[in-house]
């Protein structure tokens, strides 16, 4: 017998109901489930046999997915800090380790924090771990500018956790997408940490003696501060690329690009979905040209700023999003729509990807009444 | 011409352990039972008790709300238990064969649904909505008979057909004096019994599982409404009817295949409805593993053993390995080549016309709805499948009206259910739905 699987099958006994340990049954629950397939086989009264597709592949295919961009995210992070200070930018290894060490505890705090309460609430509600938040989880370090404070990082994620999802009844019942709701969490609380010219995009400091300690003078905006007061960019070639400041693993169109293939190859995001946003987005980028001093073209709209991201990993969460199929196209377009008009026509807010998505999570139950309620006329037509 | 119907949805698994077209003759075993469960909707009231002798067509059981339809022996012999469970509910009554098959003999002559009543054939009907047992009270607007199964694994009707072409038109004869018949035919069948079928509306489907499925059917041709009954048929059972109009006996024979991987020489058998499995399955199973045995196939039959008995609609007998001491690691990152998906996050797709060998695990922990339009893909009803089944979740009895849930059976959902990341009961939910819908419209 497999050594791991007798192993737990000794832990088994003490987290049982009864168990000296049964306040870790979740906890052993959820690292077993992912060891082995479950073996547990289907009762009497449903399908014999199963698709292998579960909710643990999906979620880690879109994990997969991110991969590229936050890898690339990472380095533009060394490579952000190096440009800054003046410093060599040659030496990409090192551009690389500044980034993993700058972005890392992100990450850590975002899963420990999140994971933590997904955990207490499965055993508390005597439930699997779901796994929703293994995406949302990576997906928030990658979504927020990377001098983010560790401690306002955790309360946003606890914040969205508890209230964006788990009292809506977890993973498959939420209304917004957890990632944007930390993320919406910390920009309205904290917005002097997450916009603005307070050089909230590039990092300042040393880590463990690499990179560049940024003088204080410094200043930096992203493409879209600089469209807010009319300056036209510099270089559109760079926001494909990424190697423009920005949220950590938003920047490069490229790399967004690699997981979006993945995603539509394996159908995990829909199409639909994802090629409306971009059409919304590039209509209203169209019709916006030069309209209240926006010096954007139409498509630059969607390679600066969170649109390509948001676009690849967010708008097609398929909780939030709509469900049904022409319900689709309608919820993607008008994030792309939306998106486009705040940033042009809302001096506040230079970025209108975040809020564009939540308005239309709240959205997205209303697109799919009037296609359900299509259904539902034509069958009440019929039986008179 | 008959009209053909396209249908796109839906999904074809390719197992392995088809049946090849022989069919094996079977030594009569002891026993037999009729099993009250296979009847959905029955109050089953016994009017035999244990000892008495009985005949073939003599009735075992009746249900109590309407007395007429009856549930008759398929041998004769002596009743040898009266088997009751939990709060003395009838769990089946079996009757020890004596090999004689002596057969009570019925008036053909007289009208059709007495005789159907009398003879218990009648209970082999369903009616939707609810896809219970039908009730003889009710006027239906069609009966519709489907004449292929296609879901993996199953019998091909068309061999089962072979030689009782003649009794299955004289039961779509006698069907048509009941309600106008509609006949569902495959795309790939050719007997002219079926396509040219007389006294009946023939419609040609062409499309993956579940086209055979006789709700899909209706859903096509002539959708249930609020407030109209349909009964349904399968093509075995308007055999039934023909043999009995042709001898005035009941003769209750199945040509059931006998396919799964886990079965040696996958083929078709002669039996009877309610014959104990244990002399059909003997020397032809895979020795060693821990099996599942389904009287019915893998997508919508019922688990039982070795020594159960062949269920009353059941068409076929799927044997899988069980998989309950599979420990198969890591399985959410492994590519797992030989494991089969209709998601491209698994490599099946590679494998061109591999045959899978399935077993019954569910490959998952089950979760709330998380992927949307999955159970649409594979379900060819102009239904909203997700939204019908959050309805019947949430106990919205007016939603599920208004999504259509007159339409439907619990075999309707079982693609979608095989197919389910979030790996939910959809069967047993419609089942459990449709049961609350019918005491509430009682």
């Amino acid at each position: 017998m497999n050594p791991i699987k007798k192993l737990f099958d000794n832990i088994r006994p003490h987290v049982e109901e009864g168990g000296k340990f049964h306040a870790f049954r979740s906890l052993v629950d959820g690292f077993e489930t992912f060891a082995f397939v479950p073996n547990t086989t289907s009762r009497v009264g449903s399908v014999n046999i199963h698709d292998a597709i579960d909710s643990k592949r999906i979620m880690s295919f879109v994990v997969i997915a991110l991969i590229p961009a936050l890898l690339f995210g990472m380095y533009n992070v060394g490579y952000q800090n190096a440009v800054a200070a003046g410093g060599d930018t040659s030496d990409i290894c090192a551009l690389f380790l500044y980034g993993l060490l700058a972005v890392l505890p992100k990450l850590a705090v975002s899963y420990i924090v999140g994971l933590g309460i997904e955990f207490v609430v499965a055993q508390w509600k005597n439930e699997e771990i779901q796994e929703g938040f293994l995406v949302s989880g990576i997906i928030i370090p990658m979504i927020v500018p990377v001098n983010t404070p560790l401690w306002a990082l955790a309360l946003a994620v606890a914040f969205s956790v508890v209230f964006a999802k788990e009292i809506f009844g977890g993973t498959g019942m939420n209304i917004f997408n957890v990632a944007l709701i930390t993320r919406a969490f910390l920009f309205f609380s904290y917005p002097s940490k997450m916009t603005g010219d307070d050089s909230v995009w590039v990092a300042q400091e040393q880590i463990c003696g690499l990179g560049y300690n940024v003088p204080d003078t410094f200043t930096a905006a992203t493409p879209l501060g600089d469209a807010a007061v009319g300056t036209a960019m510099a270089d559109p070639m760079a926001a494909i690329y990424g190697l423009i400041p920005g949220s950590i693993g938003e920047t490069s169109v490229i790399a967004i690009a690699l997981g979006a293939i993945l995603l539509l190859w394996t159908g995990v995001a829909s199409w639909k979905i994802m090629v409306s946003v971009f059409a919304g987005g590039a209509l209203m980028g169209y019709l916006l040209q030069g309209v209240a001093g926006n010096p954007l073209e139409w498509w630059h709209q969607l390679v600066v700023g969170g649109f390509a991201f948001g676009a690849v990993f967010m708008a097609t969460d398929p909780v939030t999003s709509a469900r049904t199929e022409c319900g689709k196209w309608v919820y993607g377009f008008l994030i792309g729509v939306v998106a486009v008009l705040v940033r042009v026509l809302n001096p506040g807010y230079p970025e209108g990807m975040m809020l564009a998505i939540l308005l239309m999570n709240l959205f997205a139950p209303l697109i799919d009444y009037c296609v359900v309620q299509r259904n539902i006329n034509k069958r009440a037509k019929r039986a008179k | 011409m008959a009209k053909v119907i396209k249908l796109r949805k839906g999904l074809d698994v390719n197992l392995k352990g088809k049946p090849s077209e022989e069919t094996i003759s079977v030594k009569c075993p002891g026993e037999y039972a009729l099993i009250p469960d296979d009847f959905c909707g029955v109050k089953p009231k016994v009017v035999v008790k244990e000892g008495n002798a009985v005949k073939v067509g003599d009735a075992l059981y009746v249900d109590k709300l309407h007395p007429e339809v009856k549930f008759v022996s398929p041998v004769s012999g002596t009743v040898s238990l009266v088997e009751r469970g939990d709060r003395r509910k009838l769990l089946s009554v079996r009757v020890k064969a004596d090999g004689k098959q002596e057969a009570r003999s019925f008036d053909t002559k007289g009208d059709i649904k007495a005789l159907l009543l009398e003879s218990g054939l009648f209970a082999f009907f369903r009616s939707r909505p609810y896809d219970v047992v039908a009730n003889p009270e009710d006027k239906p607007k069609a009966i519709f008979v489907t004449a292929f199964n296609s879901m993996p694994l199953s019998q091909n009707f068309e061999y089962a057909l072979k030689g009782e072409e003649a009794e299955f038109q004289a039961g779509i004869t006698a069907l048509s004096k009941l309600a106008p018949v509609h006949l569902g035919v495959s795309k790939k069948q050719t007997n002219k019994a079926l396509t040219d079928a007389k006294d009946c509306t023939v419609t040609i489907y062409d499309g993956p599982a579940p086209a055979g499925n006789v709700g899909v059917q209706i859903n096509h041709i002539s959708p249930i409404n609020k407030g109209e009954v349909v009964w349904t048929l399968s093509g075995e059972e308007v055999i039934f009817i023909g043999r009995l109009l042709k001898t005035g006996k009941v003769d209750l024979t199945r040509t059931i295949a006998l396919a799964g991987s886990e079965v040696k020489k996958p083929c078709y058998a002669k039996v009877l409805v309610g014959q104990q499995l244990t002399t059909l399955l003997e020397g032809n199973l895979n020795e060693g593993e821990n099996l599942r045995i389904i009287s019915g196939n893998v997508m919508t039959g019922v688990k039982t053993s070795k020594d159960g008995f062949l269920g009353a609609h059941a068409t076929e007998v799927n044997v899988i390995p069980e998989g309950d001491n599979a420990d198969e690691m890591l399985g959410w990152i492994m590519p797992r080549f030989g494991t089969f998906s209709t998601s491209r996050s698994y490599f099946s797709w590679l494998m061109g016309k591999k045959e899978f060998k399935f077993d019954a695990r569910i490959k998952g922990g089950e979760r709330h709805m998380i992927m949307s339009g999955e159970y649409d893909k594979v379900f060819p009803m102009d239904i909203y499948a997700g939204y019908l089944i959050k309805a019947i979740i949430t106990g919205d009895i007016d939603r599920q009206e208004a999504l259509g849930i007159y339409e439907v059976a619990p075999e309707d959902f079982a693609i979608a259910e095989f197919v389910d990341s979030s790996k939910l009961e959809l069967q047993r939910i419609v089942r459990e739905g449709l049961d609350i819908l019918r005491k509430e419209n009682a």
